[in-house]
């Protein structure tokens, strides 16, 4: 086939679009997401809690989460008949083998599984000096791991503790709320393997989500209120003894 | 016209400056990445990075488009709304390729101990029991199907 001039003169525009195309870097992979849709969150069912940890190990597996690091875990706590100010929390290897018989006796004994509570106004975002870390349109917190410098001040900052340093790649790692599941339609890995529903991600921007009807309807509650984080992820009965 | 005369020193200094800014905003245009910026004070193509990690669990969905046997036993006892890889584990590589991919087997032994071993912490309501005393070292799927786990009186004996 020979290119005349006519042909050339029509290719070389399309092509020069095609490069701006290639430039922009790799294309939308979810291209039926549209981030202004959404405002993710959690709902954390405090009474169905059976502290398996499935919770747990889903997540290291479907993030390469390093051994004795967490992105979530789960607490056992022993709040004793008197002594509410001093519950007595364990949480053996984050409860990732489950939890051993209690030594306790008596009092209130339950789980509270945790994970980064994807604040609103998230301490650990604005003291970020790269701008390594953000919250997301869908109101999700993230980290950009080509960005992150290690400095480790989010890590600092996170009132809830919910930050480590990855010790392959030091830079500050966190759950990402598995946006990359649900950006893809799926549920978190948590959420996907709680076998009792204690966890269920839910999208306040979305009018048919569950999640309305039950903060409406339940006594919930978020962890460190008079921080002002203004976080996301909602405890249904959280004892007031939970820290 | 002494004044613009004198002033030549000024219109070196102004190049320098004007040099030292074309430098700067052509640094500054290599470094910073194209999508800094674009939905606040960070790399927007970051989201898209995290977006982008393939997956491990597949999903409950995706396994009832294949195992609707198991999906109809499993609608007829206690565990419907358990999702199945809570049990047989990350399994998107077998959903991508069922015939190389196998799940492991697993052991009721340990399984449903997880979740059914007796702990003051638990909700009083959910089934515990301490499995050495209920079944003294035998396999839990001796007696309980783990799809549909409850006894029917008669059926087992």
């Amino acid at each position: 086939m020979n290119i005349t001039r006519r042909h050339l003169m029509l290719l070389l525009p399309a092509a020069a679009i095609a490069w701006e195309h290639v430039l922009a870097g790799t294309p939308e992979k979810s291209p039926n997401y549209k981030m202004s849709e959404h405002w993710w969150s959690m709902l954390i069912d405090v009474p169905k809690c059976i502290g398996c940890g499935n919770c747990v190990r889903a997540c290291a597996k479907e993030n390469d989460v390093p051994e004795g690091y967490f992105r979530t875990w789960v607490e056992r706590y022993h709040v004793a008949d008197w002594g509410f100010e001093n519950p007595v929390v364990d949480s053996p290897d984050g409860g990732i083998h489950g939890f051993p018989p209690s030594t306790q006796t008596g009092g209130k004994n339950f789980f509270i599984p945790k994970l980064c509570n994807h604040c609103v106004e998230s301490p650990c975002t604005q003291v970020c000096p790269v701008g390594a870390t953000f919250v997301s349109p869908d109101g999700v917190v993230l980290v950009d791991k080509e960005y992150c410098l290690g400095c480790r001040y989010c890590v600092q900052a996170c009132p809830y503790g919910c930050r480590f340093i990855n010790p392959k790649t030091n830079t500050a790692e966190k759950c990402t709320l598995c946006y990359h599941r649900i950006t893809k339609g799926l549920t978190t890995a948590c959420c996907e393997n709680c076998p009792t529903g204690a966890r269920q991600l839910a999208d306040l921007k979305n009018p048919q989500d569950p999640i309305h009807e039950f903060l409406r309807t339940h006594s919930v509650q978020v962890l460190k209120p008079h921080m002002a984080t203004n976080a996301k992820v909602f405890y249904n009965q959280l004892d007031g003894s939970v820290r | 016209m002494s004044v613009i005369k004198d002033s030549g020193h000024l219109f070196r200094l102004a190049i320098v400056f004007a040099l030292g800014l074309v430098f700067f905003i052509g640094v500054r245009s290599i470094f910073v990445p194209k999508t800094f910026g674009e939905y606040g004070h960070f790399r927007g193509a970051a989201i898209a990075d995290i977006a982008a990690r393939p997956i491990a669990y597949a999903g409950r969905q995706a396994c009832e488009d294949c195992h609707a046997d198991v999906v109809q036993k499993k609608n007829s006892g206690k565990h419907v709304r358990i999702g199945c890889e809570a049990c047989h584990g990350p399994l998107a590589k077998h959903v991508d390729d069922p015939a190389s991919v196998q799940p492991e087997k697993l052991d009721t032994a340990v399984l449903c101990v997880r979740c059914h071993e007796a702990n003051i912490a638990k909700p009083a309501g959910f089934p515990q029991v301490k499995a050495e005393e209920h079944s003294s070292g035998l396999a839990c799927d001796t007696c309980h199907q783990p799809h549909a786990p409850s006894i029917v009186k008669g059926a087992g004996q």
